[in-house]
């Protein structure tokens, strides 16, 4: 590029990347990535098939044919209980939950520009945790007493907001730079943490078995009162994510380049912050804090799209499969029923270190 | 993407006895500028005199503590962003890519302020895309990332998405920073020609007195947070300014290929 | 220009105090304030001054932290006593007795612990270039607790003397499988991806701990009480098992500090400079994996000094690592030891762990911290 090379004269060629195609419809056009497309369908079969699989998978297990048969209505009452009432919401929570904090997880990193950026490591999950185990060790005998049952989640979701939103206004300073975000968020973190392992040391030793249950994220026995308050926050926090995207794209330039090409900075950002913390804490409430989806599954997603940055949709679907096929293997495979945590851990952490050691991309 | 027909005497953009402040440090104090339609203007000054900071107040980046900034009459600060965003275009000191971002998403991100959630990428998009990569000779560098580009060609690719942005006025922080003398031609070239064939107006910071000279209409010197000359560069350039402002003593003598002037140091002074 | 812009690295995470004085008179040449001069000579002997008085304000407080130690309690014993314990060998009374037996070894342990934690978190902050090099973000917390965890699981030890070599294997081992992994691919260790590898490995080392846990109650009750980390019930004899690697891991930093200058001008130009950039970052690691591998092991895992402490050195010593490495040392000990004390007084006649009061009291502090300093974004 040394020389000063004249463009050619006359109407340009069209300038298509690779492996995009381009879709206009009336007043609605867009650009179609197909490996993303083809990933977040991936991950979206691998969803059902892993759900499918589940339904019938357990102490009682029950065929495909069974099972669909149920599905449709025309199954025995037992098999109808099992498959509907005890596996169904279950396996549900365990896709919504994943959903959420794969795109949660998703939103902190593209905005702080810090692949460490996830819930766990800014501390909303811990707040969360903070959140249940106080409910549970404060509250009475193994949650049973008046903070049990819908205390439990209650507290988790206040946990995890009140450290969200002490996150926001503690690293605002006229709009959030993503590297102070990052570093306050460690010391709630800490804060959190130091609760936890706090409280864990004042308890009954029962109750302390049962918090460490919780905070190690399980579904067992989750219910559709579960399910429901979770799919109702997904349908309106999922499109509130997905509007940021536009804006997400340019933000990662830095504030200067964002600035220049018209976003809204500081609503941008609180709006990103805001709808990533009450999707962490749906998910967090609902089956406690999963570990490392939201900070494995975007990592893993950027790099199966090779995208600039982490696809929400793909990553939230992946976060689905892995928490839910996480759940069938502690259910089937494992020689004792494992809350669904230490899988998601175990399976997710080996395929970040792979894709490190054998990718070339050492950032976001 | 019609290039607009300089409308040489009105005034685009204008700094209104400005201040500008880090926190308590004023940077810059009570500073006017205008800046007229189709020009192409040149901010130089010594290290830390304000003149990046100027610049990103005009590009609203930074909003004075005193006085104002009118962009086409408006007060900036009172625009939405985004109108502003259609009508002036910036460029960072020093951007920061995303790794493995191509050159074409690059240029693409340009179209941000033309689109709307349900209109991602129209035909305008994409012809100003295509035509930004053509112009700037990145077409066939489209689909490689930006992050394994030399320094030269990465600059370009930063132009090439102001470009496809399509703003009548354009704003440069020193973009020949850390390029070879060639690429700093290139890329000045490349600026110049938005000028010329494009009818852009363009503001920019340089640090190298003899290339501002050069390629600019217009020199706006500034010292310490102020203005101290503005004009044709024969007028700035002064061994005078050059003792006041830059603390060095120099001979001017006219440029042997343009006819601008030229500077040529002899000792710092002081 | 370009040699103003090496002297602040983008990634420095707390604008240092020299360059703030630039700051202050020039302002900001663009983002990240990159232009500036050289700090004027009058600036220099500012600095030295600045940096000996931090000094001995440090040694003061670091021997007022240890009084306070030895004094305070759930059984607060007179200064007069206390010298009287320490200097009189006579008749051994209640309270030279708790004097001698408990509170000296507890404040040696923990002068010792703080020392190697500051020491180690402006090491790993130096290596990295990352403020958030925290040694615990390295894989030495989650192999401690996964040692410690198996130890308890499948040993059936009980005791912090019986976890010391379990943690410190458990460390030893965390450490080098991060750097090995986060080296392994094409790019070399660059913060960033030992800081990826270090958060995989930890997820996979708390995975296995959490296997365990939430089936063996019983490992759970015993790890519950190290994982929090404490001074408590820790005698003379963990002191004297850590003793060794600490000392070893201390020469090391500080043979290691005036390389690491070098190192925070780029690696190019420290090799231009004549440093041997591998053995450098070699000593480094070695001298982390010692201090925070021996702390972590005779303590359990204890957060925030090694985050905190060199960020607050920072202020008066500047980046310069001989100053800023036992300055942080010296703070982390005084540190320590007073979040020790006010464990022991705030919930008497009971404790509250000492990992529990940094936490506390270091994250709000953290928090102003990063509020009021200028941040050079990424």
């Amino acid at each position: 590029m040394t020389r000063l090379a004249r463009p050619p004269a006359g109407v340009p060629e069209r300038v298509r990347q690779p492996g995009e195609t381009v879709v206009r419809v009336g007043p609605v056009s867009g650009r179609v990535r197909w490996r993303q497309v083809v990933v977040a369908l991936a991950a979206a079969v691998a969803v059902l098939l892993l759900g499918a699989v589940s339904l019938g998978r357990g102490d009682f297990p029950i065929g495909l044919t069974d099972v669909l048969r149920t599905l449709v209505g025309l199954g025995e009452d037992t098999q109808e209980f099992i498959v509907l009432q005890l596996r169904a919401p279950r396996i549900v929570v365990g896709a919504l939950v994943g959903l959420a904090l794969g795109v949660a997880g998703a939103l902190f990193q593209t905005f702080a520009r810090n692949p460490l950026a996830s819930p766990d490591v800014l501390g909303i999950t811990q707040g969360a945790s903070a959140g249940a185990v106080a409910a549970i060790v404060l509250g009475g005998t193994a949650g049973g007493g008046v903070l049990g049952g819908v205390g439990v989640p209650l507290a988790a979701l206040l946990g995890a907001l009140v450290t969200g939103l002490l996150l926001l206004l503690l690293a605002w300073r006229r709009g959030i730079d993503g590297y102070r975000m990052v570093l306050i968020g460690i010391a709630l973190w800490a804060v959190g943490a130091a609760l936890v392992d706090w409280l864990l040391t004042r308890a009954e030793i029962h109750d302390a078995a049962t918090a460490y249950v919780w905070i190690t994220g399980s579904l067992n026995a989750r219910t559709w009162a579960e399910a429901v308050p979770l799919l109702v926050a997904l349908a309106v926090l999922l499109p509130a994510a997905l509007a940021t995207s536009r804006a997400l794209a340019v933000v990662q330039f830095g504030d200067d380049t964002a600035r220049g090409l018209g976003v809204r900075l500081v609503p941008t950002q609180a709006l990103v912050v805001l709808v990533a913390v009450a999707l962490t804490a749906a998910a967090v409430a609902a089956a406690g804090p999963i570990s490392y989806v939201a900070l494995v599954v975007p990592q893993v997603a950027v790099r199966l799209t090779r995208g600039p940055r982490p696809p929400l949709l793909a990553s939230g679907l992946l976060g689905a499969a892995l928490v839910v096929g996480a759940d069938l293997l502690t259910r089937t495979v494992l020689p004792q029923a494992l809350p669904v945590g230490v899988l998601t851990a175990a399976v997710g952490a080996p395929f970040l270190l792979w894709l490190l050691v054998r990718g070339r991309r050492s950032t976001l | 993407m019609t290039s607009t027909v300089p409308r040489t005497g009105t005034v685009r953009l204008a700094a209104e006895s400005v201040s500008l402040a880090y926190d308590d440090r004023v940077v810059v104090r009570e500073l006017d500028l205008q800046l007229t339609d189709g020009s192409f203007t040149a901010i130089v000054g010594p290290n830390g005199c304000g003149k990046s900071t100027l610049l990103r107040a005009l590009g609203r980046l930074l909003r004075p503590v005193g006085g104002q900034v009118l962009l086409d009459g408006r007060a900036i600060s009172r625009t939405p962003t985004r109108e502003v965003a259609r009508v002036l275009g910036l460029l960072p000191q020093t951007p920061v890519a995303p790794e493995g971002l191509t050159v074409g998403d690059l240029v693409a991100r340009g179209r941000h302020p033309h689109q709307s959630w349900l209109q991602q990428w129209s035909r305008d998009d994409e012809a100003a895309v295509s035509e930004a990569l053509t112009w700037t000779d990145m077409a066939d560098l489209a689909d490689r990332p930006v992050d394994e580009l030399s320094g030269g060609q990465r600059q370009r690719a930063w132009i090439s998405m102001a470009l496809a942005q399509g703003t009548d006025l354009l704003l440069l922080d020193e973009p020949t920073t850390y390029l070879d003398l060639s690429h700093q031609i290139d890329v000045l070239e490349l600026v110049a020609r938005l000028h010329t064939e494009r009818g852009r107006t363009v503001v920019v910071v340089l640090h190298d007195l003899n290339l501002a000279a050069r390629y600019a209409q217009r020199l706006v010197a500034m010292d310490d947070g102020r203005l101290v000359a503005s004009g044709a560069p024969e007028e700035v350039l002064t061994e005078q300014l050059l003792a006041d402002a830059f603390d060095l003593e120099a001979r001017i003598v006219p440029d042997p290929v343009a006819g601008t002037p030229m500077v040529v140091p002899v000792r710092r002074l002081r | 220009m370009r040699l103003a812009y090496l002297a602040v690295s983008p990634r420095e995470p707390l604008v240092s105090s020299s360059t703030d004085a630039a700051l202050r008179r020039h302002g900001p040449g663009g983002p990240g304030g990159a232009e500036g001069t050289a700090p004027q000579r009058g600036g220099l002997l500012q600095q030295r001054r600045t940096r000996l008085l931090g000094l001995l304000l440090l040694l003061v407080l670091v021997t007022v932290a240890a009084t306070l130690s030895i004094a305070v309690g759930s059984r607060s014993i007179g200064l007069g006593a206390v010298w009287q314990a320490l200097t009189d060998p006579g008749v051994p009374t209640e309270e030279t007795v708790i004097v001698r037996e408990l509170r000296v070894p507890r404040t040696a342990l923990g002068l010792a612990v703080g020392l190697a934690l500051g020491v180690a978190g402006a090491l790993a902050q130096g290596h990295t270039r990352n403020p958030l090099g925290d040694p615990g973000l390295l894989g030495v917390t989650a192999g401690a607790s996964l040692g410690v965890v198996l130890a308890i699981h499948l040993l059936g030890i009980g005791t912090p003397a019986g976890y010391v070599w379990f943690a410190f294997a458990g460390a030893l081992l965390g450490t080098v499988l991060v750097f090995a992994l986060g080296s392994a691919g094409r790019g070399g260790a660059t913060p960033v991806t030992l800081a990826l590898a270090g958060a995989a490995l930890s997820a996979l080392f708390y995975a296995l701990v959490r296997a365990v846990l939430v089936s063996d109650t019983d490992s759970l009750d015993a790890f519950r009480f190290w994982v929090v980390g404490a001074l408590a019930g820790r005698g003379a004899d963990v002191a004297w098992q850590v003793a060794p690697f600490l000392l070893a891991g201390l020469l090391l930093a500080l043979v290691n500090a005036p390389a690491l200058d070098l190192l925070g001008l780029g690696e190019d130009v420290a090799r231009g400079l004549g440093q041997r950039v591998w053995l450098a970052r070699l000593v480094g690691l070695a001298a982390v994996t010692l201090l925070c591998g021996a702390a972590t092991a005779a303590c359990g895992p204890i957060a925030f000094v090694g985050l905190v402490v060199p960020h607050v050195v920072r202020a008066f010593t500047g980046p310069a690592h001989r100053w800023l490495v036992p300055c942080s040392g010296l703070l982390g000990a005084a540190l320590l030891l007073l979040a020790d004390v006010v464990g022991r007084v705030v919930v008497r006649p009971g404790e509250l762990q000492v990992g529990i009061v940094l936490a506390l009291v270091g994250a709000p502090f953290f928090v102003a911290l990063i509020r009021r300093r200028r941040l050079a974004g990424p």
